[in-house]
């Protein structure tokens, strides 16, 4: 599948998802990841870094303002910032209102992502109490993009992907090591 | 809640009138964060078109002010990361009472509750009397806000929660009397802070200082424009004094670093060291 990027949405029980799906990742994946996991401010937000690196052979590290974006590389959101994708593939930061009561909103990283790449972006939704996120997966699915949920039988929390499933914003519902064959699968676009 | 209601060229038209006929420069924002916002605001507003929205803030004032006060992020807290105030308090204001008068700039100070965060933290240490703080905001509507030192009582609670975690000892509500909904700031306070309109884009240094706070303003920024505010703070900034940004932004790549020492890897807080 030509994919320039993949962003990842979750909330409650998506970090182990995330978990399982890192050491099956290519190591030469050209794709970029962004993950927007809902968490709280924590004095030592490099833990959560760490913890992702260690399962990874990618390169994991938090989405810094004005940064551009680099092939296969996970980039994963600073806490309490909305994160949003620019059309000369760089991340801006902003501290607006929360969305769906959170901050990093998936909605919003989503819709950002879905106005730069179109057709060429994966959404990929997993387990969540809320529903954020699903209408970003709307927005990508308009824009030409590829949306997935995980499995909620597979999902800790099912609520999140099977709202986005009840809404049709979906094109496959996997389970984490489907998610990963499927990402394994993209490639970036020459002009990428 | 859609993204779509408005396309790029809209964005670029109506960044255009806005420079043209009011005066406001946002075409160095970044882009993403602007196109959400008017994508925000043509739904809040209930316009039918985005043509609509044009046409109105061509011939409406009053509309523009509201739009400018929406169109920016006003999202602010007292004492907003308690562990940064911490520090401040304990390594920074030490410091500036050095100095027989102190002048401290909070540029992007929205509805100034990092005014008066400060102005506390200056009281704290007896320094109050002879400090001076300016807040400055390109949006007077926030401004008036923020002068009047009236907030609501439902987010005093998370106030005060946070300037505990910042090492305040006083009962945070001394600082405030309570009426119905709202609390009001004590005159102590309000009398050494002056707020003022001042766009970051446009309006030049207008005097030095030996502490800027400028946080969460530079990401709405793109990297040419973050180059020119950070010329313009450092023109603003007396040697030796402090630059405060925001938990995720940075001077590290900018022109005027290399004069520039951070105070702790932990802290974003960088000392001009001029030579």
């Amino acid at each position: 599948m030509i994919t320039d990027l993949i962003t990842i949405g979750g909330s409650a029980g998506s970090l182990q998802v995330v978990l399982e799906i890192l050491p099956h990742l290519n190591a030469d994946l050209q794709t970029a990841i962004v993950i927007i996991f809902h968490r709280k401010t924590t004095p030592n937000p490099e833990m959560l870094i760490e913890l992702l690196n260690a399962k990874s052979t990618l390169k994991v590290k938090e989405a810094e303002d004005k940064e551009k974006i680099k092939p296969g590389f996970i980039y994963i959101a600073p806490a309490d910032y909305h994160l949003f994708l620019e059309k000369d593939h760089s991340f801006s930061l902003d501290s607006s209102e929360k969305i769906n009561f959170s901050r990093p909103s998936i909605d919003l990283t989503f819709f950002t992502a879905a106005d730069v790449y179109k057709d060429k972006l994966i959404g990929i939704l997993l387990s969540g109490a809320n529903s954020d996120g699903v209408h970003g997966l709307e927005t990508i699915q308009k824009q030409g993009g590829y949306c997935i949920a995980q499995d909620p039988q597979t999902s800790q929390v099912s609520y999140m992907p099977a709202q986005a499933i009840t809404k049709k914003v979906v094109d496959l519902i996997a389970n984490p090591s489907e998610i990963a064959s499927l990402i394994n699968n993209c490639r970036p676009s020459p002009s990428f | 809640m859609d993204s779509q209601t408005v396309r790029d060229e809209d964005v670029e038209l109506l960044l255009r009138d806005l420079h043209q006929k009011h005066g406001y420069d946002f075409s160095d924002y970044s882009h993403a964060s602007m196109k959400r916002r008017l994508n925000r605001l043509v739904a809040i507003d209930k316009f039918p078109s985005f043509a609509e929205m044009r046409y109105r803030l061509i011939h409406d004032e009053f509309y523009l002010r509201r739009f400018i006060e929406e169109i920016t992020v006003n999202v602010t807290e007292m004492f907003r990361d308690p562990d940064f105030f911490k520090y401040l308090r304990q390594h920074i204001i030490p410091t500036l009472g050095t100095y027989p008068f102190i002048r401290i700039w909070i540029a992007g100070c929205a509805s100034g509750e990092e005014a008066y965060s400060m102005a506390i933290l200056l009281k704290e240490a007896n320094l109050l009397d002879k400090s001076i703080i300016y807040a400055t905001d390109l949006n007077p509507r926030v401004l008036e806000k923020a002068k009047s030192g009236i907030f609501p009582l439902k987010l005093i609670k998370q106030y005060s929660e946070n300037y505990l975690s910042s090492g305040g000892y006083e009962d945070f509500s001394s600082y405030y009397s309570a009426k119905y909904d709202v609390v009001i700031f004590n005159e102590v306070l309000r009398k050494k802070i002056v707020f003022s309109t001042h766009n970051l884009v446009s309006d030049s240094s207008f005097n030095s200082f030996q502490l800027i706070l400028c946080r969460n303003v530079l990401i709405y920024f793109n990297v040419h424009l973050q180059s020119r505010v950070f010329d313009l703070i450092d023109k603003s900034l007396d040697n030796l004094g402090f630059l405060a940004l925001g938990t995720k932004e940075t001077l590290r790549f900018a022109d005027i670093s290399p004069k520039y020492k951070q105070v702790d890897p932990k802290e974003k807080i960088w000392r001009k060291h001029d030579n």
